[in-house]
C-alpha cells in the first residue's frame, strides 16, 4: 500500500508533537512534511524566556534536522504556505513549491495582536512570540535604557521579565485595571502588582495607549488616553493573540465568528481531509492559548487519522506560572462564576502570599482557585477540582494547611485521586496510565518519565508523578529498594546520617551498627568516602586504606599498563615560570608523557608505583600539592583571566577562582566535583557546564549549579545572581555540603538535581529560607573540613610507614618487567610490545 | 607430586595493611597476596593468592584491587575494568571462561608463605 501523505503547515510546538505522536505510532504508513515558517525547527515556546538567562537556542530545539531526517519527516525551512488548492488536494509555498497532501494538518499557532496605534510601525518597536523577536529585542536593548511591554497578562509579564533581564529600566502598561485579567481576581491582581513593583518594573493599569511620537529623554513618548505619557526607547507589543487563519479563511473552510479554524472532536476541519491543530483551532467556540490543549489536539487527530477513537474533549486552562519570579497560579473557575459558590480567600501581606479558593455551594467541592505568592498548593488543589474530591474538612483547613497537620487541605492525599485523573496536563498523562507503566516495570522515575512522557513538559506535575509513583510501589509490595548493597540496607543518605549522628569512625564499626559480612566493590568505597566527607581522616589511614578504590588507594590514576599520572594542583591553571620549569624537569628525569589537561593543569603520565614517592617528594618540596585528580572530590576551577587582564573582564575572576580552589580542594565528595569562574558573560571558563559555575556581573556574580560536562551534559542552573563575595561563598558551602550528605553514591550534582523532588525551587527553599534548619550544621562541617585539610602526598611522605607500600614487590627492587614504552611523538607511550609480551606469559 | 615444594617466606603479615594486597615475587612469577582480617571471622588474618595479572586488562595489577566479599567467599575486584576474581577457585565472575592461577598460601609464626612451584 502507498504511503499515506501528511502535510503539517506549521512546524510550532503543537505541529512537532502531531508529528512525533503520528511517527511513534506507525512511521512505516505515512509520509510526512512540514512547512516551517521560522529558521529554525520546533522549538520550546514555553520556555521562550530563558533564552535570555541562560538557554540557548539549541537548548530549546524540541527536535533536530538529525532527528527529522531518522524519522523520515522532510520539511521546509523558511517557507510559508501561501495557499491551499483543496480540490486537488496540494499547498504552495512562498517559495514556489506545490506538494499534494493526502491529509492536511494546520498547525500554524497563533500571532500576536497589535492595536492600531498610530507610531506602532517604528524600528525597536516589538512583539514577543518567536527566537527572531528575541534576537531583535536584545539588539534593541543595547542601544535602550527603558523598556515598555503593552500588556499586563501572562505573555506581557514574561515580556516584561526579558526586559527587565537584559537590564532596561522596564515598565508594564496595561489597559484593564488589573494585571493578568484573565487569570487573577482583582485582589490577586493587586498583591502581584505590588510584588512586580518591589522588583523595580513599574506598573501602569488603566492605561490606553493612543500613540507613539517621538520623545524627549527617550527615544519615544507613548501619551495615552488620559492625558498622561510615559517615555522609553524601545517597546514590546503583548497584547493578546489572535489565531493565524487566514490560510483557512482563503481556502473556504468554516471559521467561527471572531477567527479560528472550527473543529470537531477528531480535530477535523469543514473539509474531511483537513485538520487543524493548536492555537490556530477553535473548538466548541473556544480558543486555547496553551500548549497542553494543543497537545491533547494533536493526540486527537493522530488518532483519528490512525483509526483510534481518542477524542479532543476540551481542557482545562488552569495554570502555574513563575512571573519575575513569583509564583502565580490560577485553576478552574477563579471569578467564581458558578451560581452559589462561595470564596474563601487568605492574605499576608507580610509575605506577600494571596490565596483565594471557590467552593461550590455545600463547601465541600473546590472549583476554582487563584494562588500569587507562593503556588506550591496547585498539584494537590487542581487534582481536587478536577476530580471534584469532596473535602473531609472544613474548606478553610485547605488555605491553612499548617492547622490540618499531614493531611494537606483535608484530602486522603494521592489515593483520593480516580485512575481518571490527569496527572500530567501537557502530557495528558493519567493516574492510571501511570499505574500501569509502574506495574509493568518502570520503577523509577526516569523509566516513567521516558515510557509515558510525563513530566517532560513544563516538569509541573513531577512532584504529584513521585507520589503516585512510590504509592504504586508499595502497593505492588515493592519495598522501594534503596539499599547501598548487599552489606547495607540503608540508602547511602541514611548511612551517611547514621555515621554522622552516631559518630561512626571506621567501616567495622558501621558493618557492626547496621551492615553485615565484610563488604563489597559498593559499599567499601562509598563508605570510605563519607567518613572523609565527615571526618576528613587521612585517606591511607590503616583504617581506611582498605575502602580506597583504586586511584584513591596509592594517591594517583592507575593507568592501563598499571603506571600511574601524576597531576600537581594548579590552582585556577594559574602557575608560576619556576613550577612549570620544575614540572618540566621532573617529567623530563623520570621520562613522563606530559600532557595540558582540559582541566587547566599539567597531567604526568608512566609513572611507576616506586617512583610515586620520588616524584612527589620533589613537587612537595617546591610547594606543589596533590591536584587530587584520583579523587572524587574537587578537582579543578577553571578560570578566565578577568578584569586582571581581559579587557571586558568585570570582575578578578582568577581571583576568586584560586580562592575557591584552595577552599574545597581535597573534600570527598559523592562523586567528583568541578568549577569555574569566568570573569564576564563571555564565559570563557565554560562555567555553566560545571557542577558550580560562577559569572561576574557588574554587580558582583551569578552562581549557577549542578551543570555537567561529560556523557550526559547538563546546562547549569542560575541559583543566585549579583551576589556578593561572602553569599556567593555561603551558598557554595551550603549547597556542596547538601549535595556531599543527600546524593547518592557516583551521583554527580547535575544527577542528584533531576532526583531532588521539588528541584531547583527545593534547593533554594533549603539554602535561602534556611527549610529544613540544617544550614548552621552544613557550614560548621564546611568549616571542619577546611581546617582539617592537608596535601595526602606531603602526609604519605612524612609517614615513612606509609611509603613501604609504594613497591612493585614486597620481597624485592624489582620492578614490573611488562611495563614496556615505545616512543611516540618524542614521548613515551605504553606500547605495544608490552601487550604481545603479556600475552605470551 | 613432588615432596620438595617448599613453603617460602615472603614478609610479614603486619607488613600487610589489613583487607589490601601486596605482589610477592615467587620464583619469577608476580603473585597478588591478601590479607583479610574478617570482622565477622573472628577478627583472625587469612592470607589468599592469585596470580597478579589481569588477563583483561593484561597488566600486572590485582594485588592493587579491591577485596569483596559475599556469603564469606572473597574475590578480587580488578583495579582496571573491576571484573572479580574468586580467591579460591581464580575464577572470573563475570566470564566462566576465564579464570587466573590461585597459589597456595599460609600465616607461619607471623609470616606470610607461599609454597614454592615447582
Ligand atoms: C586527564 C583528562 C583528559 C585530558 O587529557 O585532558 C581526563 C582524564 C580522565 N577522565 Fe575526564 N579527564 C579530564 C577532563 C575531563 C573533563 C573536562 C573538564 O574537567 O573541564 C570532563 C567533562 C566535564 C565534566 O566532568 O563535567 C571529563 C569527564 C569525565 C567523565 C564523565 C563524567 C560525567 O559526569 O559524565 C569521566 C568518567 C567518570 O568520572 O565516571 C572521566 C574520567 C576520566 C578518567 C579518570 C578515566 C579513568 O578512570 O581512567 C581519566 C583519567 C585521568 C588520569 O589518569 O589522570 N572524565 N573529564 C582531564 C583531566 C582534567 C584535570 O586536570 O583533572
Ligand atoms: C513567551 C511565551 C510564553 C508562553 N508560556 C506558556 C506557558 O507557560 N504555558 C503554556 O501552556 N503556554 C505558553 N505559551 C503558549 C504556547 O507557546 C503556545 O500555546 C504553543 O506554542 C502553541 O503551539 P502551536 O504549535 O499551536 O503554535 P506555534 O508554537 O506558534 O507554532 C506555529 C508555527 O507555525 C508557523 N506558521 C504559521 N503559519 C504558517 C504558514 N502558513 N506556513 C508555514 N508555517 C506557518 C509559525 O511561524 C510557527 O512557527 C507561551 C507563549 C509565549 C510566546
Ligand atoms: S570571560 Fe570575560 S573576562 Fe573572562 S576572559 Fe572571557 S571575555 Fe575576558
Ligand atoms: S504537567 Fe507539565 S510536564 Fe506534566
Amino acid at each position: 500500500m502507498a504511503k499515506q501523505k501528511i502535510v503539517v503547515v506549521g512546524n510550532g510546538m503543537v505541529g512537532h508533537h502531531f508529528i512525533s505522536q503520528l511517527s511513534n505510532a506507525a512511521s512505516d504508513d505515512y509520509e510526512i512534511i512540514t512547512f516551517c515558517e521560522e529558521s529554525r525547527l520546533a522549538y520550546d515556546r514555553v520556555m521562550l524566556t530563558s533564552y535570555f538567562t541562560g538557554n540557548s537556542a539549541a537548548d530549546l530545539a524540541l527536535t533536530t534536522p538529525q532527528q527529522y531526517a531518522e524519522m523520515g519527516v522532510k520539511y521546509f525551512l523558511n517557507q510559508q504556505v501561501t495557499a491551499i488548492d483543496r480540490t486537488a488536494k496540494t499547498v504552495l509555498s512562498s517559495a514556489g513549491e506545490t506538494i499534494s497532501y493526502d491529509k492536511l494538518v494546520l498547525a500554524t499557532g497563533s500571532f500576536p495582536f497589535v492595536p492600531p496605534v498610530p507610531g506602532k510601525d517604528q524600528p525597536h518597536i516589538h512583539v514577543y512570540r518567536t527566537l527572531d523577536d528575541l534576537d531583535a529585542i536584545a539588539e534593541s536593548a543595547k542601544v535602550s535604557k527603558v523598556g515598555v511591554v503593552i500588556g499586563g497578562g501572562l505573555l506581557g509579564l514574561e515580556a516584561a521579565n526579558a526586559i527587565k533581564q537584559l537590564g532596561l529600566k522596564t515598565h508594564v502598561v496595561e489597559f484593564a485595571p488589573r494585571l493578568m485579567a484573565v487569570q487573577l481576581d482583582q485582589g490577586g491582581g493587586e498583591l502581584l502588582k505590588q510584588k512586580i513593583a518591589q522588583l523595580g518594573v513599574e506598573v501602569h493599569t488603566e492605561k490606553n495607549t493612543k500613540e507613539i511620537v517621538a520623545g524627549e529623554t527617550c527615544r519615544y513618548r507613548m501619551n495615552f488616553a488620559d492625558g498622561s505619557f510615559l517615555e522609553t526607547d524601545t517597546i514590546v507589543f503583548s497584547a493578546g493573540i489572535r489565531p493565524r487563519d487566514s490560510l483557512a479563511r482563503d481556502a473556504d473552510l468554516q471559521l467561527g465568528e471572531r477567527g479560528g479554524i472550527s473543529i470537531n472532536n477528531q480535530c477535523l476541519t469543514s473539509d474531511e481531509n483537513i485538520y487543524s491543530i493548536g492555537e490556530c483551532a477553535l473548538w466548541d467556540n473556544k480558543i486555547f492559548g496553551l500548549v497542553a490543549p494543543g497537545y491533547a489536539m494533536a493526540k486527537a487527530a493522530v488518532s483519528h487519522i490512525t483509526g483510534g477513537e481518542k477524542e479532543f474533549a476540551g481542557a482545562d486552562m488552569s495554570t502555574k506560572l513563575k512571573l519575575l519570579g513569583i509564583e502565580v497560579a490560577s485553576i478552574g473557575d477563579a471569578h467564581a462564576n458558578t451560581a452559589n459558590s462561595q470564596t474563601y480567600s487568605f492574605i499576608d501581606s507580610a509575605t506577600g502570599i494571596y490565596k483565594k479558593i471557590v467552593m461550590d455551594e455545600t463547601g465541600k467541592i473546590l472549583l476554582g482557585a487563584v494562588l500569587v505568592g507562593d503556588s506550591s498548593d496547585y498539584g494537590q488543589w487542581l487534582q481536587l477540582a478536577l476530580n471534584k474530591i469532596e473535602l473531609t474538612h472544613p474548606p478553610e483547613y485547605l488555605l491553612l494547611p499548617e492547622a490540618d497537620g499531614a493531611m494537606s487541605g483535608g484530602s486522603a492525599g494521592i489515593d483520593a485521586l480516580p485512575d481518571t485523573a490527569q496527572i500530567c496536563s501537557c502530557l495528558d498523562v493519567t493516574k492510571a496510565e501511570l499505574n500501569e507503566a509502574v506495574a509493568g516495570g518502570a520503577t523509577d522515575i526516569a523509566a516513567l518519565k521516558a515510557c509515558t512522557g510525563a513530566g517532560t513538559g513544563c516538569g509541573g506535575c513531577m512532584p504529584l508523578v513521585t507520589q503516585v509513583m512510590n504509592a504504586q510501589l508499595s502497593k505492588l509490595g515493592v519495598s522501594i529498594d534503596s539499599s547501598l548493597c548487599r552489606h547495607f540496607k540503608h540508602s547511602r543518605t541514611e548511612l551517611f546520617d547514621i555515621i554522622r549522628v552516631k559518630q561512626i569512625r571506621s567501616f567495622n564499626q558501621l558493618l557492626d551498627d547496621c551492615g553485615n559480612g565484610d563488604g563489597c566493590e559498593i559499599c567499601k568505597p562509598a563508605v570510605g568516602s563519607m567518613l572523609a566527607s565527615l571526618w576528613n581522616e587521612h585517606v591511607l589511614a590503616e583504617e581506611l586504606i582498605g575502602l580506597q578504590d583504586t586511584n584513591d588507594n596509592f594517591l594517583g590514576n592507575m593507568q592501563k599498563n598499571g603506571t600511574y599520572s601524576i597531576v600537581p594542583r594548579i590552582p585556577a591553571g594559574e602557575i608560576t615560570p619556576d613550577h612549570l620549569i620544575l614540572i618540566g624537569q621532573v617529567a623530563k628525569e623520570y621520562n613522563l608523557y606530559t600532557k595540558i589537561t582540559g582541566g587547566q593543569r599539567i597531567d604526568l603520565f608512566g609513572a611507576q608505583i616506586h617512583q610515586l614517592p620520588h616524584i612527589w617528594q620533589r613537587f612537595v618540596d617546591a610547594g606543589l600539592e596533590t591536584g587530587h585528580a584520583y579523587g572524587k572530590s574537587l578537582r579543578t576551577v577553571k578560570s578566565c583571566v578577568g578584569n586582571t587582564w581581559c579587557r571586558y573582564g568585570v570582575q578578578d575572576s582568577t581571583s576568586m577562582a584560586i580562592f575557591i580552589e584552595n577552599r574545597y580542594k581535597g573534600i570527598r565528595s559523592p562523586h567528583k566535583v568541578k568549577m569555574a569562574v569566568s570573569g564576564c558573560a563571555r564565559e570563557c571558563a565554560e562555567a555553566q557546564s560545571k557542577d558550580f559555575g560562577i559569572i561576574a556581573t557588574e554587580n558582583g556574580w551569578n552562581l549557577y549549579v549542578c551543570g555537567n560536562g561529560g556523557m550526559r551534559p547538563r546546562h547549569a542552573d542560575l541559583f543566585a545572581s549579583d551576589i556578593d563575595d561572602a553569599t556567593l561563598i555561603r551558598y557554595i558551602d551550603i549547597i556542596f555540603m547538601f549535595y556531599v550528605r543527600t546524593a547518592d553514591r557516583l551521583q554527580r550534582t547535575s544527577v542528584w538535581m533531576e532526583g531532588l523532588e521539588g528541584g531547583l525551587d527545593y534547593l533554594k527553599e533549603v539554602v535561602l529560607n534556611d527549610k529544613l534548619g540544617i544550614n548552621d550544621e552544613l557550614l560548621l562541617q564546611v568549616d571542619h573540613l577546611i581546617d582539617t585539610y592537608q596535601c595526602e602526598w606531603k602526609t604519605t611522605l612524612e609517614n615513612p610507614g606509609k611509603l613501604q607500600r609504594f613497591s612493585h614487590y614486597i620481597n624485592s627492587d624489582k620492578t614490573d618487567d611488562n611495563i614496556i614504552f615505545s616512543t611516540v611523538r618524542k614521548q613515551i607511550s605504553p606500547s605495544e610490545k608490552a601487550l604481545e609480551l603479556a600475552t605470551e606469559l | 607430586m613432588t615432596t620438595s615444594a617448599q613453603w617460602i617466606d615472603i614478609c610479614k603479615i603486619l607488613d600487610i595493611p589489613k583487607n589490601t594486597g601486596v605482589c610477592a615475587h615467587l620464583q619469577g612469577e608476580q603473585v597478588a597476596v591478601f590479607h583479610i582480617h574478617s570482622r565477622s571471622n573472628g577478627a583472625e588474618s587469612q592470607v589468599k593468592a592469585v596470580s597478579n595479572f589481569d588477563p583483561f586488562a593484561k597488566a600486572n595489577v590485582l594485588s592493587r584491587g579491591l577485596i569483596t566479599e559475599l556469603d564469606e567467599k572473597y574475590s578480587i575486584a580488578s583495579p582496571l575494568l573491576k571484573q572479580q576474581f574468586c580467591l579460591d577457585t581464580g575464577k572470573c565472575q563475570q566470564d566462566d571462561s576465564v579464570s587466573i592461577p590461585i597459589y597456595e598460601s599460609r600465616i607461619n609464626n607471623g609470616f606470610v608463605q607461599l609454597k614454592e612451584v615447582s
